[in-house]
């Protein structure tokens, strides 16, 4: 079978966004080798739902249903997933570098005795192989990677590979799946709250840091963010002041996102932070401090009071 | 509970990174090394749950010699001993070579909780965790924000896109720390004389008997791509401010 496959992404039986971009990814890199783009879903009842993958370029879905298979599992998702790969072959594997990605990648380079490139940002083929390009140390350097085992295997950092609609519908078969032994389950889900966007899945994302000088201040960016439809984020300053939960840092040791929008409010600028945003398409400061380094990153410069220029701005929106 | 932490030395957050003479590697001359901050919340849970249950925490480190520095940092804390892989070239590695490598020192252990961080903040990957826990055949809790062990088994809270979600699972168990878990204590200046005296091993990849198998090859490592210079914007009043602002956004860069 050979050729370039993914791992679909679905959560309540409905393809995630990366499962798109992943796809659309694929289709171009199967271009460049000359194949064809096979998708592996896991999932249970959902198998009407797979032909759709192929208006994103997916020629073939391998559909492997359980119950096991409904919610992920870092478990059943690779033991299936490893022995049906075993069988199929694929020369390239490509998946998001969301959290789910990021739990399975590394056990499945593991079990199938391979490499991985992680977060990747962008992918090539040169002379027949994948040419995967990553940031690393932060983003301070971007590295080109080959992989020198099969399947070569890469994740795909979210909002940053465009969705682009090629093909029509795509053949779907069944496979057996076995979950196998699963140890670690899931005991419960708690659901965020209504309608809050996730950082890394973001479009837009409005941040404040320490110029915000107290929690209740925030009310402003969630107003702005309401009607962007934006999250909102963080710097380590506010989220350590406790104005903010850890889940809404961006940074080195926060989130790294890449948003089309990044709107920073009160925030320095610190080297840590930029290794979070730095990657944003569109850049905006507003700092009262004209010597603040994030001025210098950004592509649009506010300088001026914070509590000035958000809310007219909420209103021009 | 017998419980290992793996440790990375990482190049300092603040850190400059320049490419190396040969464009694949990084130039290590001027680099200020740190334990990675992720590590720091696996050696405090771990040394929270030996202090609320007993048992001896064992903290590895695979590099070259630098990385004792780090490994004593953690003994400072409180670790009781100390595990150095060395190997002068291992810097740089596939995760899926280091978890190699790793597995075959842990292994022997029998832990009951392997910590590492989410990722290493120099390689950016989180490979290693879940490439070892396969090795090794247990059960993994990644990117955890808090953790109870009771009763022979890990409960875990993992913050995922729009959920957070609880996860159970039987020890042994491999788990990788986030920010959140705990506030890392500081190593104090008794603890960093007493760090002197503990138990520091030395081993060698051949000791243990692990060959370097790295999939991963480097081709160029390049600066990031350049961004076009920033505008600022016009405007004598706030609301004039924004409303270019706006307009901005919306008719030249097109994002709202
Ligand atoms: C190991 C390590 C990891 C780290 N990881 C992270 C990370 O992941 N994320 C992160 O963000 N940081 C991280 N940091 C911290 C980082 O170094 C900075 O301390 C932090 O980002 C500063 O946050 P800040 O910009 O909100 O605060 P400050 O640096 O205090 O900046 C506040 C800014 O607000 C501006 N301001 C104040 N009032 C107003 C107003 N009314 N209107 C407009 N502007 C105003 C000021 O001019 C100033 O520029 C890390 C540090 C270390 C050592
Ligand atoms: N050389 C190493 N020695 C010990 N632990 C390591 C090493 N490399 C990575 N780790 C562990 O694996 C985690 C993730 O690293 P990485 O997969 O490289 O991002 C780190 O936070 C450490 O806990």
């Amino acid at each position: 079978m050979a050729g370039v496959w993914i791992i679909a992404e679905q959560r309540d039986g409905e393809f995630r966004k990366i499962t798109l971009e992943v796809a659309s990814a694929a289709k171009k890199v199967a271009d460049g080798l000359g194949t064809e783009v096979t998708a592996l879903v896991l999932g249970s009842g959902m198998e009407g739902a797979c032909a759709a993958l192929g208006k994103y370029g997916v020629a073939k879905v391998l559909y492997g249903d359980g119950e096991a298979f409904a919610a992920y599992t870092t478990d059943a998702y690779t033991n299936a997933c490893a022995a049906i790969i075993k069988d199929g072959a694929p020369d390239v594997l490509l998946m998001g570098a969301s959290m789910q990605g990021k739990d399975l990648g590394g056990r499945l380079a593991a079990r199938l005795d391979t490499g991985i490139a992680v977060d990747c940002t962008a992918l090539a083929v040169e002379d027949g192989k994948l040419k995967a390009t990553r940031p690393m140390y932060a983003g301070k350097v971007y590295a080109d990677i080959f992989i020198n085992g099969s399947p070569q295997i890469a994740s795909l950092r979210p909002n940053v590979f465009d969705i682009v609609e090629t093909g029509g519908e795509a053949a779907v078969e069944s496979v057996s799946a076995d979950a196998g032994e699963v140890k670690a389950v899931v005991a419960e889900v708690q659901a965020a709250e209504e309608g809050k966007v996730d950082l890394t899945e973001a479009t837009v994302i409005v941040s404040g840091g320490r110029g915000m000088k107290e929690a209740d201040n925030f009310k402003l960016l969630e107003e702005l963010a309401g009607k962007l439809g934006a999250a909102v984020g963080a710097s380590r300053s506010a989220v350590d002041a406790g104005w903010r939960s850890h889940t809404d840092q961006v940074g080195q040791t926060g989130k790294v996102v890449t948003p089309n929008l990044y709107i920073a409010c009160g925030i320095s600028g610190a080297i840590q932070h930029l290794a979070g945003m730095g990657s944003s398409k569109v850049i905006v400061a507003i700092n009262k401090d004209p010597d603040a380094p994030i001025h210098t990153k950004a592509d649009y410069c506010v300088v001026a009071d914070l509590f000035d220029v958000v809310p007219e701005l909420t209103k021009e929106i | 509970m017998n419980i290992v932490v793996c440790i990375k030395q990482v190049p300092d957050t603040e850190a400059v990174i320049k490419v190396a003479s040969d464009g694949k590697s990084i130039d290590t001359g001027d680099i200020k090394w740190v334990m990675n901050p992720y590590d720091e919340f696996g050696v405090e849970e771990a040394l929270r749950i030996v202090k609320a249950q007993g048992g001896e925490v064992t903290v590895i480190g695979a590099g070259p010699a630098r990385v004792v520095e780090a490994l004593r940092t953690a003994l400072a804390m409180g670790a009781d001993k100390a595990i150095h892989i060395q190997d002068d070239n291992l810097y740089g590695a596939d995760p899926i070579a280091v978890a190699k490598m790793l597995a075959k020192a842990i292994e022997p252990l029998s832990p009951d909780i392997i910590f590492f961080g989410q990722r290493a903040v120099d390689d950016d990957s989180g490979v290693v965790s879940s490439a070892l826990a396969d090795l090794l055949g247990l059960p993994q809790l990644s990117v955890v924000t808090k953790l109870e062990i009771a009763d022979g088994k890990a409960k875990a809270v993992r913050p995922i896109e729009g959920q957070t979600l609880v996860l159970e699972s039987p020890l042994p168990v491999v788990v990788t720390a986030q920010k959140g878990l705990n506030e890392p204590r500081y190593a104090s200046l008794p603890g960093i004389m007493k760090a002197k005296k503990k138990p520091l091993e030395v081993k060698t990849p051949a000791d243990l008997g692990a060959e370097r198998s790295d999939f991963i090859e480097i081709a160029a490592l390049n600066p990031p791509p350049a961004r076009a210079p920033g505008k600022t914007v016009e405007g004598e009043s706030p609301a004039e401010l924004a409303a270019n602002l706006a307009k901005l956004l919306k008719e030249e860069a097109k994002v709202i």
